[in-house]
Order: C-alpha cells, then sequence, then structure tokens
C-alpha cells in the first residue's frame, strides 16, 4: 500500500515556521510566502493572518506580493500541482499531445483543479530543460523526459496519492549535457585557488585584472564586468552588495543550471571575488523557482566553503575580508530577471522593475551600491584572477573576449551545452549538434534575434549576434509563425503590468497573433501587428517590454511567408467566431454533433 | 535655478532635480499625463508623457531635467502614440462615458478628446470587475481603473493608511483594498482621505455626491485639459469645494 500524501500542515504553524526560520525580516517576506505554499501546497488565509500580525505589514501588501508570482497560490491548489513547461522546444517535442493525455488520464480539466482538489494540469513558462523535455515540473520539482509511458505512469502515481519524494528517481534525473568544453568548464576547479591569486594582490589590481580582461556580461546586455566592479567600489553607501543572478528566465536558456549543478564553486568564488573587489560584505544568489530542486545542492556548497573558510569572517584568514552568501529563491516571474526587478523581488516586493537611473550599481539593494552579475560572469571571473585579464582577452573576440556556454535545444542529434569562444559561427554551432535541413535558429531567446540559413555565417558575440545563451533550431517543417506565436504568448504572460504599453499591449499582440492562427486574419491584422510591435519598443518601462516585439518583427522581416499564409481574408473581419465562442457550451452539454455547430464545416479547435 | 531646457522649442526653466514634467507643471506648459500629480514622487506607469528627448523615447515624468536638453512633446508622432496608450486603456477596463458619473471631470475621457481619440480602436477586453458599494461613503468601480496608483501612494505616503494596493500580474493587474474581507467597509477607508480625492478616473466615487455638478459645466466640460496649467491640483480644488 503506497503512503499517501501527508496531511497539510496546520497554516499558523506554517507561517510561524517560515517567519522565525527568516527571522521575522520583512524583507524576506517573498521567501516565507515560499515555504508556506511548500508546506501547505497553497497559501491559506490563515497563514496571512499570522504574517499580517507578526511582521505589522499590511495585507493588501502581501497579497500583492503572492499575487504576482505565479508559483504562490492564494486560493486552493491541487494536492498535486503539475505543470508543463510550455517553450516552442517543448511543444515540438509534443508537450501539448502529453498535456491532453494527462488530463485525460487524470479527469480533469486544464487549468482547473480536479474536483476531490487531488490534482491540477496547466502550462508554465520554459522550465530550463529544453535539452530534455518535454519537462513537466511536479509540486516546484523537475520531471524530465516525458513520454507517453511516463505521464501513464504519472497518473497512477497522482491517483494512488504517492508522494514525490517515492516516485522513481529517475523521473527527475536532469542531465547535465555539454559537448564541449573550453576555457570555463574545462578548467578543473580547485575551491580556493582563484581567491588566493587574487588576495595576494589588492582590489584594486583585481578590478584592474577585470577590466583588462574585457570580460562581459553574460546576461545577455554585454555590459562590462570590470566597470561595473570599480563602480560599485565607488559610489557612496553605507554598504556594498553582491547579487548573483541565477533567475535564468529566457526561454531556451539553460547554462545557468548546467553551472550551478557542475561548478557552482566556481560562482561563489566569483562572488568572493567580487566582494573583494567592490567592499561588499553581503551577496545573494537569486535562483529561479523551476531550479528549486539545486536548492540543496547549492547549501551544501556554500557550508563547503564556509568550512573551509572561504565564505564568512576573514576569508583565508584575511582580517576584515568578511562576505557571505544568502540564497533566495524564486517563485515564478520571468521579469525578476531584469536587475532592478529581481532587487526589488530580493527585498520582498513585487518584481516591477524600477525607473532607471538610478542604476543598481549606485542605488540597489536597500539603496546601496549593488553590483548584479550573471552567474556565468562570476565563474569565468575566477579565470581572470587564476590566469590575468591579458590572457583572457586573448580568448574570443576583440570586442567579445572570453568564452560563452551556448544553449543549444530544438532540431538536432545533440541539444546540450557547447562552451565556445565568442565569434563562433552559427554554422559551427549547427554542425556540431547535428542540426540537418535547419530553417533557422532562434538566438538568446524569444527576446533575441531570429537567424535564417542564409545568415548561418553570422558569429556569435556582441558585435553580431549576442546571446544569453539560447540557441533553438527550427528544421524546415517549422512554422516560424507558430514559433513567434508562442514566444508572444510568453512575453503576454510574463509582462509584470506595470506599464500601459506592455501590459496592455503585449495582451492585445497576443490576441492578434491568435487571430491570424484562428484563420480570421487579413492585411489590415498584419499592418497592426506591425504598429502595435513599434508602440512596444518604443514607450516600454523596462526591457521585456523592449524586446517583446523581436520575435515578431525578426519572424516578419525573414519569414514574411509564414504570415501572408495566415491573412486568409483580403477586407478586415472580426476576430469573434460566434462557433468558437460556443465552445464552452458544447463542452457543458457534451455534445460536438454538427448541429451543435453554427458552421458545421468549421473544424473543432482544442 | 537658472538652467533651462527647451519643449517644444520653447525654454522651461528648471531647478536641481525637477524632472521633466514636473518642472513642465511648475511652468504651466502642457504634457499629457495621467499617473502623475504634483503632489506624489513620480510613478512613471502610464507612458502617456512619453516625449522625445535629444531624440529618444522617455517618460517625462520620470526623466531628470538637464540643461541644455531638446525635448520634443506635442508632435503628431507622440501624439498618435499617446493616443495609442489611451485607446489601450479604454479597451482594458469597462469605461462608459455617458453613464460615468465622472464624465466631465475624467482626466483619461479629458485626454483622449483632446488627443483627438473618437474610436477605442483596438478590440475590448471586457473583464469581469465587479464594483464594491460596501463603505458607507465611497464606491469603488474598479471597472474604470487605470492602475495610476495615485490612491495607493496616497494612502500609503499622506494618509499613512495603506488601504490600497496592486495585485496581480500583467494584464491581469488590479486595485485591491486591504482587508481580509477584500471589501472597503472593512479597511480604515475615509472620505476624508487623500486617496479619496486623487483618483483621476471615476473609480473611487463619493456616495450620495453624485452629479452635484451637472454635465456641461464640469472641469474639463468648461475648457480642454490640454488648456489647464494645472488639471490635477483643478480637479482636487473642486472636489474640496463640494465636500
Amino acid at each position: 500500500m503506497p503512503s499517501k500524501v501527508r496531511n497539510a500542515p496546520d497554516p499558523a504553524q506554517a507561517a510561524a515556521t517560515a517567519m522565525a526560520r527568516h527571522r521575522h525580516d520583512p524583507l524576506e517576506l517573498l521567501q516565507m510566502l515560499r515555504d508556506v505554499e511548500e508546506a501547505c501546497g497553497w497559501i491559506p488565509p490563515e497563514a496571512i493572518d499570522c504574517i499580517e500580525a507578526r511582521l505589522a505589514l499590511p495585507r493588501a501588501k502581501i497579497l500583492g506580493v503572492a499575487s504576482f508570482y505565479s508559483f504562490l497560490h492564494l486560493k486552493r491548489a491541487g494536492r498535486y500541482r503539475i505543470l508543463f513547461s510550455d517553450n516552442i522546444t517543448d511543444r515540438m517535442l509534443g508537450s501539448l499531445g502529453l498535456l491532453d493525455r494527462m488530463c485525460r488520464g487524470l479527469w480533469v480539466e486544464r487549468g482547473k483543479v480536479s474536483e476531490d482538489g487531488l490534482v491540477s494540469v496547466d502550462t508554465t513558462s520554459c522550465t530550463g530543460l529544453c535539452d530534455q523535455g518535454p519537462a513537466i515540473l511536479v509540486n516546484g520539482l523537475a520531471v524530465t523526459r516525458l513520454t507517453e509511458r511516463r505521464v501513464d505512469d504519472i497518473c497512477e502515481l497522482v491517483r494512488d496519492e504517492v508522494p514525490p519524494g517515492e516516485w522513481p528517481a529517475d523521473f527527475f534525473r536532469v542531465e547535465d549535457n555539454i559537448h564541449r568544453r573550453d576555457a570555463l568548464l574545462g578548467t578543473p576547479w580547485l575551491p580556493g585557488r582563484a581567491l588566493e591569486a587574487a588576495l595576494a594582490r589588492s582590489p584594486e589590481d583585481l578590478v584592474a585584472e577585470m577590466k583588462a580582461s574585457k570580460l562581459r556580461g553574460r546576461g545577455g546586455a554585454g555590459f562590462p564586468a570590470g566597470l561595473k566592479w570599480q563602480a560599485c567600489r565607488e559610489a557612496p553607501g553605507k554598504a556594498r552588495y553582491l547579487v548573483a543572478n541565477a533567475d535564468e528566465g529566457e526561454p531556451g536558456n539553460f547554462k545557468d543550471r548546467v553551472l550551478l549543478a557542475n561548478a557552482a564553486d566556481a560562482i561563489f568564488e566569483g562572488m568572493a571575488l567580487g566582494a573583494w573587489a567592490t567592499g561588499a560584505r553581503r551577496g545573494f544568489l537569486y535562483l529561479r523557482g523551476e531550479y528549486r530542486f539545486l536548492l540543496d545542492h547549492l547549501e551544501a556548497v556554500l557550508e563547503r566553503r564556509r568550512a573551509a573558510r572561504l565564505l564568512g569572517e576573514s576569508i583565508l584568514g584575511r582580517e576584515g575580508f568578511d562576505f557571505d552568501v544568502a540564497i533566495h529563491v524564486g517563485a515564478g516571474a520571468y521579469v525578476c530577471g531584469e536587475e532592478s526587478a529581481l532587487i526589488e523581488s530580493l527585498e520582498g516586493k513585487r518584481g516591477t522593475p524600477r525607473n532607471r537611473p538610478p542604476y543598481p550599481v549606485t542605488q540597489g539593494y536597500l539603496g546601496q551600491p549593488t553590483a548584479v552579475n550573471n552567474v556565468e560572469t562570476f565563474a569565468a571571473s575566477c579565470l581572470v584572477a587564476l590566469k590575468g585579464g591579458a590572457w583572457y582577452a586573448g580568448i574570443g573576440t576583440p570586442e567579445s573576449t572570453g568564452t560563452k556556454l551556448v544553449c543549444v535545444s530544438g532540431d538536432c542529434e545533440q541539444p546540450g551545452i557547447y562552451e565556445y569562444p565568442f565569434g563562433v559561427e552559427v554554422r559551427q554551432v549547427l554542425a556540431d549538434c547535428g542540426a540537418r535541413l535547419t530553417q533557422a535558429v532562434q538566438v538568446s531567446g524569444p527576446s533575441g534575434a531570429t537567424v535564417p540559413a542564409a545568415e548561418f555565417g553570422r558569429r556569435l558575440a556582441f558585435e553580431d549576434l549576442p546571446t544569453a545563451g539560447a540557441l533553438m533550431v527550427f528544421n524546415e517543417r517549422r512554422d516560424m509563425f507558430e514559433v513567434a506565436r508562442n514566444f508572444v504568448h510568453f512575453f503576454a504572460h510574463e509582462s509584470c503590468g506595470f506599464c500601459t504599453p506592455c501590459r496592455v499591449g503585449t495582451s492585445l499582440l497576443r490576441n492578434m497573433m491568435d487571430k491570424l492562427a484562428n484563420g480570421h486574419g487579413s492585411p489590415y491584422d498584419f499592418a497592426e501587428i506591425g504598429k502595435l510591435n513599434l508602440l512596444l519598443q518604443s514607450m516600454s518601462h523596462c526591457g521585456l517590454g523592449h524586446s517583446a516585439c523581436n520575435p515578431v518583427l525578426g519572424t516578419i522581416a525573414k519569414f514574411r511567408g509564414a504570415y501572408q499564409r495566415r491573412l486568409a481574408h483580403e477586407e478586415f473581419e472580426p476576430a469573434f467566431d460566434l462557433d468558437r465562442a460556443l465552445a464552452a457550451a458544447r463542452q457543458m452539454t457534451g455534445r460536438d454533433d454538427a448541429a451543435a455547430h453554427v458552421r458545421p464545416e468549421t473544424e473543432e479547435t482544442a | 535655478m537658472n538652467a533651462t531646457f527647451t519643449l517644444d522649442g520653447r525654454p522651461v526653466a528648471f531647478s536641481e532635480g525637477q524632472t521633466i514634467l514636473q518642472a513642465a507643471v511648475a511652468a504651466g506648459a502642457y504634457i499629457p499625463h495621467l499617473c502623475f500629480h504634483p503632489d506624489f514622487k513620480p510613478h512613471g506607469s502610464c507612458k502617456v508623457c512619453t516625449v522625445k528627448v535629444g531624440g529618444r523615447h522617455a517618460a517625462s515624468c520620470t526623466t531628470r531635467a538637464t540643461a541644455g536638453a531638446v525635448v520634443e512633446s506635442d508632435t503628431p508622432e507622440l501624439n498618435a502614440e499617446r493616443r495609442a496608450l489611451v485607446q489601450m486603456l479604454f479597451v482594458e477596463g469597462n469605461h462608459f462615458c455617458p453613464s460615468c458619473e465622472k464624465s466631465g471631470d475624467c482626466k483619461l475621457q479629458a485626454t483622449a478628446y483632446d488627443l483627438g481619440m473618437s474610436t477605442p480602436h483596438f478590440d475590448h477586453f471586457y473583464p469581469d470587475r465587479p464594483v464594491d458599494a460596501s463603505h458607507p461613503d465611497m464606491l469603488l468601480d474598479f471597472n474604470r481603473c487605470i492602475l495610476c496608483s495615485l490612491c495607493v501612494r496616497a494612502s500609503r505616503d499622506v494618509d499613512g493608511k495603506n488601504v490600497f494596493a496592486l495585485a496581480g500580474r500583467g494584464i491581469r493587474t488590479r486595485l485591491i483594498a486591504n482587508s481580509r474581507t477584500g471589501r472597503l467597509v472593512d479597511t480604515s477607508f475615509s472620505h476624508q482621505d487623500k486617496a479619496a480625492h486623487v483618483c483621476p478616473v471615476g473609480v473611487i466615487l463619493h456616495k450620495r455626491r453624485g452629479f452635484e455638478t451637472p454635465f456641461g459645466s464640469r472641469v474639463f466640460d468648461r475648457k480642454p485639459i490640454s488648456a489647464r496649467a494645472d488639471s490635477t491640483a483643478e480637479i482636487a480644488a473642486v472636489e474640496a469645494d463640494g465636500s
């Protein structure tokens, strides 16, 4: 007899435990809410009562924070919460068919909790397992390589109420899939070596080496890391902070996951280097909620480093060099990858990007100078400390030094991580990963660039194709309109809602793309889509809105035919479709015969 | 204090730390705006005040004024973009001006008229937003909310009450009241609060005062919004007279 899911704990007790664990510090509100969600499966009002009373926070603020993050539930959720990663690469591997199969197997409607409160099945933004999808999250834990067989097994486990902790370990196996190693992944890490090298000289020297290395931010924006550290060091403030951005939300990216799993020591060592360079005494690693399964491993690495005096007080015996790192776990919000939104989230608030300037490097966490770097940037800084800025600057191209972890997914034989010196041609990556008959690649995710076959001679480098790492491959059979539509849905789902153009514009754009997909498009709609994208680009508050137009503008420019095919009408016609609107009525009555349709010739769309 | 920038070719003086819109409002120059109020720290969410500074788009309420900056505002291109933003706000909520008791005193409506908006243009979202009539003195009609957060800021920063907050995300972002039931009557809200007097649209309404001023003689019935040096202060003054 399998053991049942344990009874949900008392909400008040869960809230008390969560608050005590986080020292009753209101800055830790999001972490407390996460703990309550993990303990109870949702955030019951009684738990909010306790937090409101004990922390003296306005209830509306607590609700405002909790309702911002996708993985927090203010209404009772299923005891099993299953989320299908909905990146285009998951779809190409058949995720939607598997989702339907699971819904049928569990007698549950997508997006709703089953009537017995057992389970809910829905979609979520890319979970960063594109090289081993289709992937799902079960109560926050990643399950990879879904097949029909695995879906059926999961349905049975859920029906029998077997706790996820007792499911076959193979379901949760996450592979690294490293297929090419270069300077970063090819260097064996001896914890402390880079720090020893840095401590042999002054913080100013380290900043100078970093500047000489010309190491640029690996999150995609490419700001020189040495300049950022110097600015943080020189900015006036009461305290300085370092943040490692591991909120890897850009669909198609998964190199942070692999680095966190494989080279956590290098990341934390890079943070300590940053602390030496800037004078920061506290650091945070902001781990995206989807990578919750890495938390125990990361905490263990931190503990080991503290024991080895590589973190904590008097690091490596150096009096006055104190620095420690705390891990903050996100809760499902892509926008928190934007550095000022990330800092808001670190402060326990809604992840709304701040007005900039001031930039975080002068006024970041708690208004103090804060250097936010991607985890790959921190790891790379160890190479600079060990081997010198000039050595590092000799790798890659003059404007894009060093190496880059490229995350390959989609239509190829060997998806996974490929580390190349900057400047590698797209063609080379495609050859190495075994891609055939490739129509296009999407570089750096939805906010990046769509590159057609004619441009495969272009190079991955800040001066040509800047990238956070993702490289999604689409072969000749793929419909690039559907690729763009998937990305548009992603941005509409992830818009924070702060500014008008992005909040409303991304949803309008989603509806217009759906209108084309539903066969109601005309040249008028095509023109409207173009205009709306330009408005998003010029008027939005942050990078999310600015780049939300990229997939559509990019595919229109390179794959106009994919849109033209969708313009079924010469003249404008409304998006409203009476037959489609009656789908709910058909479902309620269990009918799908000809007489239940307004236009019998219309195909039913799911 | 002698530093100036140019707004559509005319010099505007500003003091250190002022944003472009703050300086423009102080100088009696009009840049369309909705979420900005001179009494509060600029927020920068509606983006209707977007101008071009040295050729680049920027929200004028949050962009610091700099000496010699060349600011364009009243141009066909920018006004068309603003009109599209206002249209977005109209289709996002449920706005029926003829039956709204804020008609004529509403900044959204006045700005739409001023920008020459003649249709909502985009498809409506028709969101489901129940009204909250629980409070004895005040009514909340969320259908008209444009998420400017002026009431959030007023209640938090002036009234010290935190009666309002924004919840949700993306197109589902919504205004909520600070109580366990979610109803306004269960908050500490009072009709004398600053937050009861800052709503630029018709969400936060005073009961038993509807249509005190007849249509035709309301603030923006008399003069278009662009002809008023400080329309926000003026509406506040009108409301204060009536209380």
